[in-house]
């Protein structure tokens, strides 16, 4: 640790850090724009001057921008000196020059990093008596609303949406105090992680659009610890609500988690949640054949008939619901009866993943682990769509190389111009395999396009290049061969190697050839990573608990008497006449937030809360269990499913609930019953935390309107509701402080009323919080554990006459069920499209754009053709078609449509 | 005395080709230079302390010196002329590189040599067509006759020069925002450090030198560190292109030897002031200079004198101001041009410079107030060194600095009687 002093009192900090990441991290109040932990120094903004001094002698010193400045041992500075204050409060009066102050209409009022900077250097009194400039702004598509008057120019969100996130459409345009920070002309933002210049945009001109519909103050609304629940990575996000409605998703700094940045998917897509077509009321099929409005005690009482029945009851879990919820009605059904709730395709997949990641022979590694990874092979996965904030991670994690080239110069990492100067092309090795192009490609040192079966055979002959003991590959192509050693080379030469693979491309052997190289790795003494990608957000924790049942189809096979299903729709997991011939004549019942063509045919529907709703648990693809918590708290029937689950079992006489009467007992249950799961109650403190004999407050302190808001609905002041699962008041009541990382309902401090007050929540500037990163890790490696070699090394992918080897291309708007609901999503969604290779597509005599049927899932689906040149021959890309993905990958066949008659 | 930069300019206006400049001894300083090592050319020109003529000053020897060399440094290494004269009242760089394109070359390429870079940039201000058009004939002319290419002379040393013209703003004159330019980037200064000689274009060690100091290195070379030291009248090497506008009666560009006094340029080379005209102070060095008062016009015309008396050499290119002009205007005309040409990267720059500008528009046309005084002398100093990302700001504000403090009268004049003094005068600049 390096030892500095400021303005005469002793301070410490890693000896790595700039003067205003240490000033920050030692709890000082210094202003500041243009820097971001996340983003590095450049030294634009002026904001964070102080002065530094030579010797104790000197007492003139010298001014310097903290950002910039390495601390030194013993070296001595001064915020307090006047001309460095001053100085910053002029920054502060120029900034203001052109800035309307328009903060009464601002939606980034009350959570302005600019208003905190101008309150922290005490510039008051507006001495600029000229005219302001002004700019036309644009339209930026679904997700963002534009206000360029409002720019102070500190150049973060160029340099976060395309220095840090590759984004390439949105610039700085113009020079002097006519800078602009736009696209070349209107247009919708291409990059899925545009929603961060929300957070990145020290004031005003980046707006979260969606929320602007429904805006509500920071202060004015309740927040709650959430996870995303649109892909397998476990973001962490708060949820906000005012008057009983779900406002906006915001990202959640976890240090080992997402950091500082969400994707467009896990933000924009809560739409659900508010959505006209959720279930708010139990629903009971009538004698009509129409399913009609139930009362709770109606619903149990049926329910808790159909369970007293007898015959066969079988569950159906669910990859989207919690923890909690599954383990419920895997306890109510009996496990030899639970059966996760995923097509026969992705289960195996998924038990494949399970059964690697679960064996504890490979290090599982954080996203913050992927940024650090010093050479990286991608097998199979399209991350950007399937999994944008690992993308991400993995974008970060090229850097390396370059941070070591100008380490040699003396050049610190956080100086992020200067290294990126310097590193120039200088990237740590990233390979990625993939059937087409992928939009990490930019930064790849190789990329090779191939079907999933050369992908898998790359891969173990990956593995047999770095372990002779692994399977070998047999006739393997030059390509592959050179390609295999390149890699090999590579990921041997790391300390970190990082393999990254999943279930995208439906191929298991994918997935084992990633296993193989992570094995031999291991063998070669290297702590190896294996990252395994999985699709929803309790993917891995459903597979987990399931432990090697074989999905639903198989066990619809013998006839039940009533089936379950747990917040799913079966008609996107397997085809539709295998679950109508397997449903039979069976009761169903269906425990769902919103309506679909399960809850349609359903006999009973029962109105699950949904992320929002309710607490829960959710396990990670990095083998992370993480706790979410209730932002809303309903006001009709909607409840969790694990409590509609426990009541009728009660009520029907099982035994297997007794004792449960909040979310704790729940996860109690689960982790004595599975050993894997032991762990999951230190996700986050138990229901009984307080603080000073106090819960939580959830709301903030100014909160206002309490009275008034629901008058329109009802005059009288209601109790406020108060959740029998989490620590949390459901008010501004309660305790406003420190508070556990998990627990943490919104980012707010003194004088830190931006989303920057996270500063103040970290044990380290950028690094974890304060109390370790919330979640608990279920995946931990162990020496002793081993990984034998899989083989059954697939054969060349050979091309068929007249078929397609048909795929899924992830699309990261659309693939989603649940955000799939969400309106500024579906806008974003292009439509279904077949992808071919351009030589495949001339032969067939097709043009791009062109609608041609493809054969899918026993039936036929006009889809417009898009020419990808990089898609192997012999190879369909299906996009956009997440309904009929359980019936990919398969051999299909393409036909020209028929002309219609002109 | 002895004109090395100047002497081969033709009467005509047009440059000698490479056969007459070869006819004219040129050349010759690069057959020598490929003879010497490359430390030793550096350290001849260290001697002969070469200052930097686009107005920083700076030891061009000691600039060489900070590229790394030797087997294990970083390769390839970068020359970069900056050829982008922007600065107000600057016009010597043109002359140069209109009228002596091969003494251009011929100095890059010893340049090259010395450092031991593969690759020469020379950056020109887009407006100086003729200038682009004459050294690229000369760049392939060179190349005919081997002194460019992979084997200058059969030397083994291999380099190549690119012309290359400005996009067109004054921002890329700053050495490290034109190598930020040259990457094809928007063209924002760089912070130091790194140092240009470590990470420069592309990252790679990279010198970046003016027109005029880079033509006198194969003067250096050829007559030695000596005979350079005594061109001068002063400690430093060498001659100096002096220039003179404003209301003289030959405005002009000389080569006089550095450390010529002002009010010898003046009254000698320039002929004195027009007549009914009184020079009240001058503007040394470009518009980035401070102004330099009537009394002390005695002063030696070097980097050292002309900062005793609390302006800067600059690019020697001197701009008189005159008694019937309006102090205030003419600040206001630069602060304009600062404010235009602000990169808008960091605040003091971008968003006082216009401030200033808007100030000083409104004390010329009357309309100043008494705390604008305050307001702009709040801006020299926060507009100054280490407060700035770079010297664009400082430049700025060194005549506003010299102007509020020697027309502090005129300044209170103009805002107490609520107009200019100038204003009804024929050349007002209102």
């Amino acid at each position: 640790m390096t030892t500095f002093l400021v303005d005469g009192k002793a301070y410490t900090a890693k000896p790595d850090e700039n003067l205003l990441q240490a000033c920050l991290g030692a709890g000082l109040d210094l202003p500041y724009f243009c820097w971001h932990p996340a983003l590095g120094s450049v030294g634009a903004c002026r904001q964070c001057a102080v002065k530094q001094y030579a010797n104790e002698a000197d007492k003139t010193g010298q001014l310097v921008m903290a950002c910039m400045t390495p601390i030194a041992e013993g070296a001595r500075y001064s915020l307090a000196d006047p001309e460095a204050s001053s100085f910053r409060a002029s920054v502060i009066e120029w900034l203001m020059v052109n800035h309307p102050h328009d903060c009464p209409v601002c939606e980034e009022g009350g959570e302005c990093h600019l208003q905190d900077m101008t309150m922290m250097t005490g510039h008051a009194y507006r001495r600029y008596r000229f005219t302001k400039r002004t700019h036309r702004n644009q339209d930026l598509g679904p997700f963002i609303k534009h206000e360029m008057n409002r720019c102070i120019a500190c150049y973060r969100c160029v340099r976060f949406y395309g220095d840090y996130a590759g984004g390439r459409d949105l610039d700085v345009f113009a020079a002097h105090d006519h800078v602009y920070f736009g696209r070349h002309a209107d247009g919708t933002l291409e990059s899925e992680f545009s929603g961060n210049l929300v957070e990145v945009c020290p004031t005003g001109v980046f707006t979260d659009k969606p929320f602007s519909a429904r805006y509500a103050r920071k202060w004015d609304m309740r927040g709650a610890p959430s996870i995303c629940s649109h892909c397998g990575l476990g973001c962490n996000t708060t949820a906000n609500e005012r008057a009983g409605e779900l406002r906006r998703i915001v990202n959640r700094y976890n240090g080992e988690v997402n950091g500082y940045f969400l994707c467009d998917r896990g933000r924009f897509g809560y739409g659900f949640v508010n959505a006209p077509d959720r279930i708010r009321t139990p629903l009971a099929r009538g004698a009509d054949g129409r399913q009609a409005p139930i009362s709770r005690d109606d619903a149990i009482a049926r329910f808790s008939a159909l369970l007293r029945a007898g015959g066969r009851a079988v569950g159906i879990g669910s990859p989207r619901a919690s923890l909690e919820s599954n383990y419920a009605l895997r306890a109510l059904v009996g496990a030899e009866n639970f059966f996760p709730g995923v097509g026969a395709g992705e289960d195996r997949l998924l038990r494949l993943v399970a059964e690697i990641l679960g064996c504890g022979a490979v290090h599982v590694p954080s996203l913050r682990e992927v940024e650090r990874a010093d050479a990286a092979l991608v097998l199979g996965s399209d991350l950007p769509d399937a999994a944008p904030r690992a993308a991400l991670a993995l974008r970060q994690a090229v850097r390396g190389a370059g941070f070591a080239h100008a380490a040699t110069v003396k050049i610190p990492q956080w100086q992020d111009a200067a290294v990126r100067t310097f590193a120039g092309g200088v990237r740590s090795p990233l390979f990625i395999a993939t059937p087409t192009a992928t939009r990490l490609d930019d930064v790849a040192q190789a990329t090779l396009r191939a079907a999933p079966a050369d992908i898998a055979r790359l891969g173990f002959a990956i593995a047999a290049v770095i372990d002779p003991a692994a399977p070998a590959v047999a006739n393997l192509s030059d390509n592959l061969v050179a390609h295999a050693r390149v890699c090999a080379a590579a990921l041997l030469a790391a300390e970190r190697p990082l393999i990254v693979s999943g279930v995208e491309t439906g191929d298991e052997n994918v997935i084992r050839a990633a296993a193989n190289i992570a094995a031999a790795l291991r063998a070669r003494g290297k702590s190896v990573s294996l990252m395994l990608n999985v699709p929803e957000c309790n993917s891995l924790g459903l597979a987990l608990m399931a432990d090697g049942q074989a999905g639903f189809e198989a066990a619809l096979g013998e006839p039940a008497a009533l089936v379950i299903v747990l917040e799913n729709d079966l008609y996107r997991r397997a085809a539709r006449p295998a679950i109508e011939a397997a449903l039979g004549s069976a009761h169903l019942v269906v425990l769902d937030h919103s309506e679909g063509p399960t809850s349609h045919r359903a006999e009973l529907v029962l109105p699950a809360a949904s992320f929002a709703e309710s607490g829960g648990t959710l396990v990670s693809s990095e083998g992370r269990a993480q706790r979410f918590y209730q932002p809303i708290f309903a006001e009709n029937d909607i409840s969790e499913a694990w409590r509609w689950l426990r009541d009728a079992g009660r009520a029907a006489d099982r035994t297997t609930c007794e004792g449960w009467s909040t979310e704790d007992d729940i996860v109690a249950a689960l982790a004595g019953a599975l050993p894997r799961f032991a762990a999951i109650p230190r996700a986050a403190p138990s229901e009984e935390f307080r603080i000073t004999g106090r819960r939580i407050a959830s709301e903030p302190h100014r909160f206002s309107g309490r009275t008034a808001m629901n008058a329109v609905r009802n005059v009288r002041e209601l109790k406020p509701p108060v959740s029998a699962d989490s620590p949390f008041s459901a008010t501004m009541e309660g305790f406003h402080g420190k508070v556990p990382p998990a627990l943490v309902p919104f980012f707010w401090a003194p004088s830190w009323n931006s989303v920057q007050s996270v500063n103040k929540f970290q044990a380290e500037i950028g690094g974890a919080l304060e109390g370790g990163d919330p979640g608990v890790r279920l995946l931990e490696a162990r020496a002793e554990a081993a990984l034998p070699y899989y083989t059954g090394v697939p054969e060349t992918f050979a091309r068929r006459e007249g078929m397609w080897f048909a795929v899924v291309l992830p699309r990261v708007f659309g693939d989603d069920e649940q955000s799939a609901r969400a309106k500024p999503i579906r806008e974003r969604m292009a439509p279904p499209a077949l992808v071919l290779n351009g030589e495949d597509a001339t032969l067939m005599g097709a043009v791009s754009g062109e609608v041609l049927e493809c054969e899918i899932d026993g039936g036929r689906q006009s889809l417009a053709l898009e020419i990808h040149p990089e898609l192997p021959r012999g190879m369909a890309g299906i996009a956009g078609l997440s309904a009929k993905a359980h019936a990919l990958p398969a051999w299909i066949r393409i036909t020209k449509a028929e002309r219609g008659a002109a | 005395m002895e004109k090395p930069l100047t002497a081969l300019i033709q009467p005509d206006g047009k440059p000698l080709d490479v056969a007459g400049y070869e006819r004219a001894g040129g050349y010759q300083a690069l057959r020598k230079a490929l003879t010497m090592a490359p430390e030793a050319i550096t350290a001849e020109v260290k001697r002969s302390r070469l200052r930097g003529r686009g107005g920083g000053g700076f030891s061009t020897g000691r600039k060489w010196e900070a590229v790394p060399q030797g087997a294990d440094a970083p390769r390839q290494r970068y020359l970069v002329v900056n050829a982008d004269e922007m600065e107000p009242g600057s016009f010597k760089d043109r002359l140069l590189l209109e009228q002596t394109p091969h003494q251009m070359i011929e100095s890059v390429i010893i340049g090259a040599f010395a450092i031991q870079a593969e690759i020469v940039y020379i950056f020109v201000r887009a407006e100086y067509v003729l200038a682009i058009d004459r050294l690229n004939r000369a760049v392939v002319e060179a190349e005919a006759r081997g002194y460019l290419g992979a084997n200058v002379l059969g030397s083994g040393f291999a380099v190549s020069v690119h012309v290359h013209a400005s996009g067109g703003r004054y921002i890329c004159g700053e050495s490290s925002a034109m190598l930020t330019a040259l990457e094809g980037r928007r063209p924002l200064p760089r912070a130091r450090p790194p140092r240009s000689a470590l990470s420069g274009l592309w990252g790679k060690p990279s010198v970046v030198n003016n027109v005029e100091t880079m033509c006198n290195v194969p003067h250096i070379i050829e007559r030695g560190a000596d005979w350079f030291l005594g061109l001068s009248r002063c400690d430093d090497g060498g001659s100096k292109l002096y220039g003179f506008s404003g209301r003289v009666k030959r405005p002009g560009l000389w080569e006089l030897p550095l450390g010529t006094p002002l009010n010898e340029i003046l009254e000698e080379h320039a002929g004195g002031m027009q007549d009914g005209y009184e020079c009240r102070a001058v503007l040394p060095g470009g518009a980035s200079t401070a102004f330099v008062m009537s009394d002390s016009f005695d002063v030696a015309m070097d980097f050292t004198s002309v900062q005793k008396v609390g302006s800067s050499l600059g690019t020697g290119n001197i701009m008189a101001l005159d008694h019937r002009r309006c102090p205030i205007g003419l600040l206001r005309n630069l602060e304009h041009f600062f404010a235009q040409e602000s990169c808008g990267w960091c605040t003091p720059c971008r968003d006082g410079l216009p401030w200033v500008e808007r100030i000083l528009t409104a004390i010329e046309a009357g309309e100043g107030e008494p705390e604008d005084i305050e307001t702009l002398s709040r801006h020299v100093t926060f507009l100054g060194p280490d407060f700035t990302f770079c010297d664009l700001a400082p430049g700025a504000m060194a005549p506003l600095g010299s102007g509020l403090k020697h027309f502090r009268a005129e300044f209170e004049q103009h805002i107490s009687e609520k107009r200019c003094p100038w204003h009804d005068t024929a050349e007002s600049w209102a």
